[in-house]
C-alpha cells in the first residue's frame, strides 16, 4: 500500500533548545568496559544530546596519559568468554585476549580509547575527572588527557548534570 | 511505502521522511530537503554530500560520522558546524540516503 503525504514529511531532528542531557559515570579501567560509555556518549552527541562523562576509580585509567592507550582485557572472572577460567590465568593470556579484542575493535573501524575521547570532545562532549580518584592516585591535571576540563568533586558533577539522565558503567 | 512530493515530483520515503530510492535524488531535491531543515547549502556542505553519495554507492550503506571523518577527511567539529545537532542523520537526509545504521 502506498501512502501519499501531502504535507512535506520531514524527520524530527529536534530543536536547538532540546533539554536532553546525559551524564555517564565511567568507573572501570578494563578495555572491554571502557567502550560502552564511549560508544553511548558518542551516540548521544550525534543525536544532539548534551553529554558529560565523569571518570572515577578504575575509570581513571581511561584518561590517565600513562594508561589510556594501554587498557587491557582479561578472561579472568569473565564467564562471558565461555572459556575455562583456568586458561585465563596462564602467562600471556591477558596480553593475547587484549590483542584479539583490539584487533576486533580496529577491524570494525572503531577508534582506540584516546582517539575516541578526542572524537567525543570534537562532538561537543565534556570530560571530567573525579577529585577523590585523583587524590588517591596522587595525580594532577597535567597527568590526565589534555581535553579533560577539570578535576571536580562528586557533588560538583552532580550539580553540573542537574536534570540529566545518568548511566553508571 | 510512503510517497511525498518534492518540487512537484513524487518521491518514495520511509515513514520518517528519508528518501528510500537514491535515484530519485538530484541536487535540486537536496536544496529543497536542506531548506526544510533550515540549512542553506554551501560548497562545504556539498563536499560532504558528494562524499556520502559516492561512499554509499560503493559500500551499499550510509557512512557513519566516524567514517565520514576518517575516510572522507571531514573533521568531526566541521560536520557539527555544517549540520548542527544531528550531523550524520541530517547529512543522510539531505543526500537522499537512509540514515546510518552503524553504532560508531
Amino acid at each position: 500500500m502506498t501512502i501519499t503525504e501531502n504535507a512535506p514529511l520531514v524527520p524530527d531532528f529536534g530543536t536547538t533548545d532540546t533539554p536532553r542531557k546525559l551524564a555517564i559515570i565511567c568507573s572501570k579501567g578494563n578495555l572491554d568496559m571502557a567502550y560502552p560509555g564511549l560508544v553511548l556518549a558518542n551516540a548521544a552527541l550525534g543525536e544532539g544530546v548534551e553529554t558529560h562523562l565523569f571518570f572515577t576509580f578504575w575509570g581513571f585509567d581511561m584518561i590517565h596519559k600513562k594508561t589510556m592507550g594501554d587498557l587491557k582485557f582479561t578472561m579472568l572472572g569473565n564467564t562471558a568468554t565461555h572459556m575455562p577460567q583456568g586458561l585465563g590465568g596462564l602467562p600471556g593470556m591477558t596480553a593475547l585476549a587484549t590483542h584479539q579484542m583490539r584487533k576486533t575493535i580496529t577491524d570494525l573501524g572503531i577508534p582506540d580509547v584516546p582517539e575516541f575521547l578526542q572524537q567525543i570532545v570534537d562532538s561537543g562532549g565534556h570530560l571530567w575527572a573525579c577529585r577523590m580518584s585523583a587524590d588517591m592516585q596522587h595525580l594532577e591535571q597535567e597527568d590526565l588527557y589534555d581535553e579533560v576540563e577539570g578535576i571536580i568533586s562528586a557533588s560538583d558533577f552532580i550539580e553540573k548534570t542537574a536534570g540529566a539522565q545518568l548511566l553508571f558503567i | 511505502m510512503t510517497t511525498t512530493t518534492i518540487d512537484g515530483r513524487t518521491v518514495h520515503t520511509n515513514d520518517e521522511g528519508f528518501l528510500t530510492d537514491p535515484t530519485e535524488w538530484d541536487e535540486q531535491v537536496a536544496e529543497t530537503l536542506a531548506a526544510r531543515i533550515g540549512l542553506e547549502l554551501t560548497a562545504e556542505h556539498w563536499r560532504a554530500i558528494r562524499f556520502l553519495r559516492t561512499d554509499y554507492a560503493a559500500q551499499g550503506e550510509t557512512a557513519t560520522l566516524r567514517r565520514i571523518s576518517t575516510v572522507g577527511g571531514f573533521p568531526v567539529k566541521t560536520l557539527f558546524q555544517l549540520f548542527p545537532q544531528k550531523p550524520a542523520k541530517k547529512l543522510a537526509y539531505v543526500a537522499g540516503l537512509p540514515k546510518p545504521q552503524g553504532c560508531v
